[in-house]
């Protein structure tokens, strides 16, 4: 483990010592939960419906994949006529966009990102790298492939796709969402054991508590 | 002193009409802002849809106590704003909650929300959360000045502190709004206006793209749609108070959704004008600025 997460007394400016534990202070450890829909149908319906009319995407460029977002928010394309929007931050996100390869570096934080979304929330891999490495197959340092680290509702395949795939794949997310079948959340929560020995698996480094919100 | 109880569900329903009419104006401004950029921009419902979505989030995480108050305070600073104050001038129904001294209220009201919200994004132990707080109170602070000034300008030439009565004051033609009778408070308030609005040049406070979007970073789900909430009642609120105090208030709801609609515009149309400040600078401009046009309007009076 790093030396910054370990237990130490740290001496405040006011001169007061205090013991931090970094792990336990700045992570809360409890595991994820399963949320079934709580509601009576009708309601989930409405729901479910104003889901897929308001996607907020996680402004998270994980991969080279990312260029081709950025064209969605031009006169072009113009992605927010579909209630598509971008969010700075995780805890306002429903919609992760792996966009391309993912080296392990990163998929550390794409997991540390992923756990902060709050449920439902999706994730859509963009581009052949989130299925079989595509181009990146034989590296030692990119995931091959995207659904055994994170359950993943939907491939837009391509390299790189083009925005206009990326909208077509948005609509195809939004017809899942209105179904009620893009449940990745509580599979991510039901089969987890197993995503966190595949992480753990590529991940080296790990230093942070197994599930961290 | 007899209280008439149909005042209360008469206010609600000023908030209800408010809170939707504001709803539909930040849609019907980001579509503006869309169209002037050649996009089609959001649909006008875009609003109500991602209120529903945050409220039909299935988990939220709390920090503690206050966090849960910012949210809470924050709604409160809008809807008691409306409450207290006069939407509709000669209207018994929508005279909602106020009294003789309602000026004074809601000067309190108008800083409650930013306040409340230093305590929930303190609470959220965000850094940007804590930069975006600090950076809020300072300039809300400076911006509240002249504001304070033009009031108290206000109240001096109309020798009350009534809304109404500054209302009532001011009708019979154009040439009576305090536009025209005392054209410095209103130079100073409207400078301050535009420090109160969120939007450039000083945005400073969410900063987008900088400090991702400041106090509400660990905001989501229903604490989220709460904050929408108050987004959609606070800004309309803050301008019915303007409405009242500077230009003739509104005698029915047509005339009040075009005078709210211009008074807002005027902070979107500096707002798309000029760039951001940072926060010393808007500090120094507010006091170089505003501040003295608030004195001159009171030595004026």
């Amino acid at each position: 483990m790093k030396e910054e997460l370990q237990k130490r007394v740290v001496k405040g400016p006011d001169g007061v010592e205090f013991e931090v534990e970094p792990l336990r202070d700045y992570y809360c450890e409890a595991l994820p939960q399963v949320e079934r829909p709580a509601y009576a149908q009708i309601i989930e319906d409405l729901f479910n419906w104003a889901r897929s009319e308001s996607i907020w995407i996680l402004g998270f460029g994980t991969g080279c994949g990312a260029i081709e977002m950025r064209p969605l928010m031009t006169p072009r394309f113009d992605a927010y006529r579909y209630g598509i929007q971008w969010r700075p931050t995780p805890r306002q996100a429903n919609l992760f966009v792996i966009s391309g390869y993912l080296s392990v570096k990163t998929l550390k934080r794409v997991i540390r990102s992923y756990e902060q979304m709050q449920n439902p929330k999706y994730v859509v891999g963009l581009g052949s790298c989130t299925i079989n490495g595509g181009m990146y197959f034989d590296s030692y340092n990119t995931i091959k492939r995207l659904d055994q680290y994170l359950p993943v509702d939907l491939y837009i395949t391509g390299c790189m796709p083009r925005p206009e795939a990326l909208l077509a794949g948005f609509l195809d997310l939004k017809k899942l969402i209105r179904a009620g079948k893009a449940d990745g959340a509580n599979h991510y929560a039901e089969n987890f054991a197993w995503y966190k020995a595949n992480q753990k698996q590529v991940i080296q480094d790990w230093d942070m508590p197994d599930y961290n919100w | 002193m007899s209280f008439d109880w149909i005042k209360i569900p008469q206010a609600l329903l000023t908030v209800f009409v408010v809170f939707n009419f504001g709803l539909l104006l930040n849609a019907l401004i980001a579509k503006i802002a869309a169209r002037v950029g050649r996009r089609q921009g959001i649909p006008i419902w875009q609003n109500y849809v991602d209120l529903i979505k945050n409220i039909g989030q299935r988990s939220l995480i709390t920090h503690g106590v206050h966090f849960y108050l910012g949210p809470v305070f924050r709604l409160t600073g809008g809807v008691g704003l409306l409450l207290f104050v006069p939407t509709i001038y000669g209207s018994e129904m929508f005279s909602n909650l106020s009294f003789a001294g309602d000026l004074i209220l809601a000067l309190y009201f108008v800083f409650f929300g930013t306040l409340g919200m230093a305590l929930g994004a303190a609470e959220s132990g965000h850094p940007y959360s804590a930069i975006g707080v600090s950076r809020g109170l300072s300039q809300v602070t400076a911006a509240e000045l002249p504001f304070a000034l033009a009031v108290f300008a206000v109240a001096l030439q109309y020798q009350t502190l009534s809304v109404t009565d500054i209302v009532a004051a001011q009708q019979g033609g154009i040439l009576h709004w305090t536009l025209f009778t005392n054209p410095l408070a209103v130079a100073a308030a409207m400078l301050s206006f535009l420090g109160s609005m969120m939007r450039p040049p000083f945005d400073v406070v969410l900063a987008p793209q900088e400090i991702p979007i400041g106090p509400p970073t660990e905001y989501h789900s229903s604490y989220l749609a709460l904050l929408q909430t108050n987004r959609a009642i606070f800004p309309i609120a803050k301008i019915v108070i303007y409405m009242n105090l500077f230009f003739g208030g509104a005698a029915s709801w047509p005339v009040f959704a075009l005078k709210v609609f211009l008074i807002y515009m005027v902070s979107v149309f500096v707002g798309v004008v000029f760039p951001r400040f940072r926060v010393e600078q808007s500090i120094r401009w507010f006091l170089i600025w505003a501040v003295p046009l608030g004195v001159l309007a009171i030595l004026w009076v």
